[in-house]
């Protein structure tokens, strides 16, 4: 019955649990000796696709990374947790902390078309650039329907009925395949890699391409300015009674 | 005895690089395999090395609903943290370990954190076991230090021994084995002075025999203070009164603590 075929995408960047430190040169943020993980995100996106496989619904899951040699550690966690095989685009270093999503974008849409999944499963953002964009993009690209931050995703007769966590609330939507399907983190909880499969995804294939392999061009169309601290918060102010808090508050222009 | 009258604390370096990776074990033997492996593959990383069982697993995921990485229950659960300076190296090996821990057949599972969050995550199912174990009923405690692989036979002695008595008890253990240290407790609906007359002095008792310490790190304070003689001989306990009697003549320093009462 198994029929399907996923491709999920994961992202190495600075694990979640790490206070972050703005780099001296103001431009980005430390990232030597720092712990690195898979994006939170992803682990959504790559565990729901291990569970389409478990019920059968699916047949095969790539799983593709772009990123430095590190990304591959990331690449060889997805297989442990269940992917069949992977593929490392690999971006030079210096210039894989300017990729931006717009080429990640093209090189999933030239990995579709070598591919042929039915299903494509992003993490909705990364936790670092927190852009929310590549789905969209890759979609718009494909020009496949898409369904975004999505709770809960189930298939029947060649549809997928997808829940999307949004602002107001949650909307039930339904879409064709092929399709796009960005993972928000209540669509299920990552299992970790077990010891036995860490061993058997050793063996497991990663494929090796560049960019230029692919015919995408990475330059970043977005150049950061600068990155700086959040401003320190600021001590409150005790008031005596409420007749000097609605002063106050008028005084600064609040009410 | 004596008096704190300073402190400074020598504060190492924080680690860069820290591993939790989780097993479980269908014998209390595999425990002590998996355990031997990981001081001889990757001792000089090593920072931790705990052990639940079933009891205490089942405890965590019921009343806190803390997960278990395993689908399956094991009878045994043995926790390892690694610190070190080089992610890499430190992946290396335990990398090998792990190779070694599946191919010698020690473990029947495991988990590797791949994150932070899940090294936390897993770290939290032992550290949060006592809390549990308050909401399961009366905890009878008992912080012991025994020979490896006699670890859990204390375990298993205590639920034999109680099994006449009226009350549902539950007798389970975790602990620190890199120190040969178990806390054994022994839970029942109620406290009940009959289930403690079952367990005391049996508890010590049977510590002794195995030339064990009553007390492996929680100390002696209130307590234990009268059990002292199950861990050293009244030679030593008379020789300890004598150096105390020395800075507390008077004896106003953690009076009743540590010593037999007279």
């Amino acid at each position: 019955m198994a029929s399907l075929r996923v491709l999920v995408g994961c992202k190495r960047v600075i694990d979640y649990a790490v206070k972050i430190r703005v780099r001296p040169d103001a431009l980005g943020v430390v990232t030597d000796g720092v712990k690195h993980s898979m994006n939170p995100f992803d682990e959504n996106a790559i565990e729901e696709a291990v569970r389409m496989k478990q019920k059968k619904i699916v047949k095969e899951i790539v799983v593709a990374s772009c990123g430095g040699t590190q990304s591959q550690e990331t690449i060889r966690t997805a297989l442990a947790m269940g992917a069949d095989r992977g593929i490392h685009v690999e971006i030079p270093k210096g210039t894989d902390e300017s990729l931006q999503p717009l080429a990640v974008a093209k090189i999933f849409a030239k990995l579709v078309e070598k591919e042929n999944p039915d299903i494509v499963i992003l993490g909705k953002q990364a936790i670092d650039d927190d852009s929310n964009q590549t789905t969209q993009l890759l979609a718009g690209i494909l020009e496949w329907p898409q369904g975004t931050m999505a709770s809960v995703v189930e298939h029947s007769e060649g549809k997928l009925k997808i829940t999307r966590e949004v602002d107001g609330g949650l909307e039930d939507i339904s879409v064709g395949l092929p399709a796009v399907i960005s993972a928000d983190l209540r669509l299920n909880e990552p299992r970790y890699a077990t010891l036995p499969n860490i061993m058997k995804a050793k063996k497991k294939k990663i494929e090796k391409m560049s960019p230029e392999d692919l015919g995408v061009d990475v330059t970043p169309r977005l150049k950061v300015l600068k990155v700086v601290d959040p401003p320190v918060r600021e001590a409150g102010d005790k008031v005596p009674d409420v007749s000097t808090l609605m002063d106050k508050l008028k005084e600064k222009g609040h009410i | 005895g004596g008096v704190i009258t300073d402190v400074s604390l020598l504060l190492p370096q924080a680690p860069s690089s820290v591993n939790v990776a989780m097993f479980g074990c269908d014998t209390f033997e595999k425990v002590i395999r998996t355990f031997r492996l990981a001081r001889q593959s990757m001792g000089e990383i090593v920072s931790a090395c705990e052990f639940m069982d079933r009891t205490c697993m089942k405890a965590v995921n019921e009343q806190l609903s803390l997960s278990s990485p395993f689908p399956d229950p094991h009878p045994f659960y043995f926790i390892v943290e690694t610190s070190g300076s080089n992610q890499e190296h430190d992946m290396d090996k335990l990398e090998a370990y792990v190779g070694r821990v599946f191919e010698e057949g020690a473990a029947d599972d495991g988990v590797l954190a791949t994150s932070k969050d899940q090294a936390a995550r897993l770290m939290a199912l032992r550290e949060n076991i006592a809390p549990a174990l308050k909401q399961l009923g009366y905890n009878y405690k008992y912080d012991v230090s025994l020979p490896l692989g006699q670890m859990y036979s204390l375990v298993e002695k205590v639920a034999t021994r109680v099994r006449g008595s009226e009350d549902e008890c539950l007798s389970l253990g975790y602990g620190h084995l890199g120190d040969n240290n178990l806390h054994l407790n022994l839970v029942t609906p109620h406290y009940s002075t009959e289930v403690l007359g079952m367990i005391e002095p049996f508890i010590y008792e049977e510590v002794a025999k195995l030339r064990g310490s009553i007390s492996a790190e929680h100390g002696l304070g209130l307590k234990k203070a009268n059990y002292l003689k199950y861990s050293k001989d009244s030679e030593v306990i008379e020789m300890m009164r004598t150096l105390k009697e020395v800075f507390d003549p008077n004896h106003i320093m953690n009076p009743y603590k540590l010593l037999p009462w007279k």
